[in-house]
């Protein structure tokens, strides 16, 4: 566990004056190679380092793409088709670019669910769980202006859209959200002002995120990971170093990652985008359907579900912050739903729920979908506010193993064992 | 120290004061930092056009663009007249005129008569733009849906607009805005 006293042994002169003055091959040591991982977790922990990597490429890539863009309403759209045409290997660095934003909420989505069914946001955990939403949250402005800037028509009304939804507060108190959303566009309508601060935003946006997840990352090691059995290794037998265990793990999964990511890239660059976005933008045309990035759908779905305008930007809003409180809604004393009969029912429910949300978001705002997305809605805000309180007191729990080595090994104290031999 | 001992808290004065400077200095910094991304000056300068009606035939409508968004300007048929003056106040999702020519904007109500200029009821002139989340609605060219009220049709969402471009389905929350119009001659408007 993190309170793993430190083993490293400078080996050189050289070695011993730096860890003297810098210690940071003994930090690296101490977090990443002898640090203490659980022996049974499984490739659904080796999303942590996919979305490390994919941060990384997504600032690489976009610097070099910040280097030929031009972020202004005449040229922008252009300036992204000169990307594509004439710079070298422009359009490979954008397409991985676009397709890595699409990569990192695939990896976060499943590393957000691989936390919800083994319990990752309790106690210890719980400022783990909320840095990791705070990333999210800014995942997402990242991916929000980032799409902006291509400044299609999709980009175009897509920020309309999504800055309008804040004219809302017109209803609370008349006239802020109309001064909020003309601050945010610098004038009375999205223009090229917007374009260029939103440029500013996203260049500066994934940085924060690298700040975060340093602290995301702090958090992890001082908590330790959890485990398949949410059950804390109890002795040195019941984890192994990182290094090479873990970290032969992650780089297979990676590898596997990088051949869907390659997949995209090379043969299906645009599948997961629109096409009205090959079309400049247009402020006096709207798109007769427009749809956020795939990535947004299910919160967009939540949004037209509801028939008020305030009701509906609160409820989307709302399905979000709901997920910073679930270390507290969720009241069951065990950790992973591997020994929750009841609530694992109900975590399928919730996957099921959200994957609708998604298709559904991706319709027209007409019936049947309407009502489709007002039942989906209702089961999501009822899993974190209901199920999860109810559930957590009202089920009797299957019985824990004794310990990780035990539930490796034959699983003898527990009833659950069949599922462990993956591990 | 000595004189700490005797009248320890008399410094606390200069202490909190000094703070309480400083953390007015520091917030009143903010506010520029905040304001620079207001509207600023250039975009307040293009606060008012003119266009002239003159080519709008019965039934036709064109768009201007003013401050960045599109104003629709429609010269209205009898029947569409006849339509929205037969709709009754009880009938309307936002009762409000939202006519910014009007002493009362605010509270008059959403009559025909309200929503147009004085002695151009003719002429329906409305921010073209969907009171719900901002799209432009259809319903300027004859080709285009007008919705169930055959107004306007605002396809994001679904937001229908009647013949004086109030709500009457959907989940726009207010009628479409008049902007600040005046009619320089019978066939000439100032917008803004
Ligand atoms: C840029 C995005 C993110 C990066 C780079 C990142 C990175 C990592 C890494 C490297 C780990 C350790 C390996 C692992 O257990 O998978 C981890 C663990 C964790 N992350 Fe994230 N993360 C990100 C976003 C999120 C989000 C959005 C959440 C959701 C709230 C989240 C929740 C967690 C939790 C709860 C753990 C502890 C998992 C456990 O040990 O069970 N992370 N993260
Ligand atoms: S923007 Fe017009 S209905 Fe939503």
């Amino acid at each position: 566990m993190a309170d793993h006293s430190s083993t490293y042994e400078p080996k050189s002169a050289t070695a011993k004056w730096w860890d003297e003055r810098l210690p940071i091959m003994r930090l690296l040591s101490d977090q990443m190679i002898t640090f203490p991982t659980p022996k049974n977790i499984n490739y659904l922990w080796t999303f942590g380092g996919i979305l490390t990597v994919f941060l990384l490429l997504q600032l690489v890539t976009g610097i070099i793409l910040a280097m030929h863009y031009q972020p202004s309403a005449a040229e922008a759209f252009n300036s992204v088709d000169n990307i594509m045409r004439n710079v070298n290997y422009g359009w490979l660095i954008r397409n991985m670019h676009a397709v890595g934003a699409s990569m990192f909420f695939i990896a976060v989505y499943i590393h957000i669910f691989r936390g919800l069914y083994y319990g990752s946001y309790k106690a210890p955990r719980e400022i783990l769980w909320i840095l990791g939403m705070l990333i999210f949250l800014a995942m997402m402005a990242a991916g929000f202006m980032g799409y902006a800037l291509v400044w299609g028509q999709m980009s175009f009304w897509g920020v309309t859209v999504i800055t309008n939804l804040f004219s809302s507060l017109d209803g609370i108190i008349p006239g802020l959200g109309t001064a909020i959303v003309e601050w945010l566009w610098g004038g009375y309508s999205v223009s090229g002002t917007t374009l260029n601060r939103f440029f500013s935003l996203h260049y500066l946006v994934p940085f924060v995120i690298v700040g975060l997840v340093v602290l995301h990352i702090w958090a992890l090691h001082m908590t330790g990971q959890n485990n398949p059995t949410g059950v804390e290794p109890k002795t040195e037998a019941d984890t192994v170093p990182m290094h090479p265990y873990a970290t032969s793990k992650d780089l297979f999964a990676m590898f596997a990652f990088f051949l869907m990511f390659a997949w995209f890239v090379f043969f299906l660059p645009d599948y997961l985008g629109h096409p009205d976005n090959y079309n400049p933008a247009n402020p006096l045309v709207t798109p007769p359907h427009i749809v956020p990035e795939w990535y947004f759908l299910p919160f967009y779905a939540i949004l037209r579900a509801i028939p008020d305008k305030l009701g509906g930007v609160i409820m989307m809003f709302g399905a979000i912050a709901v997920l910073f409180f679930i270390p507290w809604l969720d009241r069951s004393r065990i950790r992973s739903a591997r020994y929750r009969p009841i609530y694992k029912w109900f975590f399928w429910l919730l996957v099921i729920s959200c994957l609708a949300l998604g298709y559904l978001g991706a319709m027209p705002a007409e019936e049947p979908y309407i009502t489709w997305a007002r039942i989906f809605t209702a089961y999501y805000f009822a899993h974190f506010l209901i199920v999860m309180p109810i559930v957590g007191v009202l089920e009797k729990p299957k019985p824990l193993p004794a310990s990780i080595s035990d539930a490796v090994e034959g699983g003898k104290s527990s009833s659950g064992a069949s599922a462990h031999k993956k591990n | 120290m000595a004189s700490d001992t005797k009248d320890p808290n008399r410094r606390d004065f200069l202490v909190v004061a000094g703070n309480t400077f400083a953390a007015i200095g520091a917030a009143s910094l903010i506010w520029p930092f905040i304001a620079q991304m207001n509207p600023d000056a250039g975009a307040l300068a293009l606060s008012s056009i003119e266009v002239d009606l003159s080519p709008i035939k019965e039934g036709q409508a064109i768009t201007a663009m003013w401050r960045g968004k599109p104003v629709f300007i429609r010269y209205r048929t009898a029947e569409e007249i006849e339509a929205a003056k037969k709709v009754a106040l009880d009938d309307l999702a936002d009762p409000i005129a939202r006519n910014e020519n009007l002493k009362d904007p605010a509270s008059a109500p959403a009559t025909d008569q309200n929503r147009t200029i004085e002695g151009h009821e003719k002429w329906l002139i409305l921010i073209g733009i969907c009171t719900h989340l901002g799209c432009i609605p259809e319903g300027q060219k004859i080709s285009d849906a007008r919705g169930d009220f055959g107004g306007y049709f605002c396809p994001c969402h679904g937001s229908h607009y009647d013949t004086a471009g109030r709500i009457r389905k959907g989940p726009a929350p207010r009628n479409l805005d008049v902007p600040v119009i005046t009619f320089i001659t019978d066939t000439k408007i100032k917008i803004g």
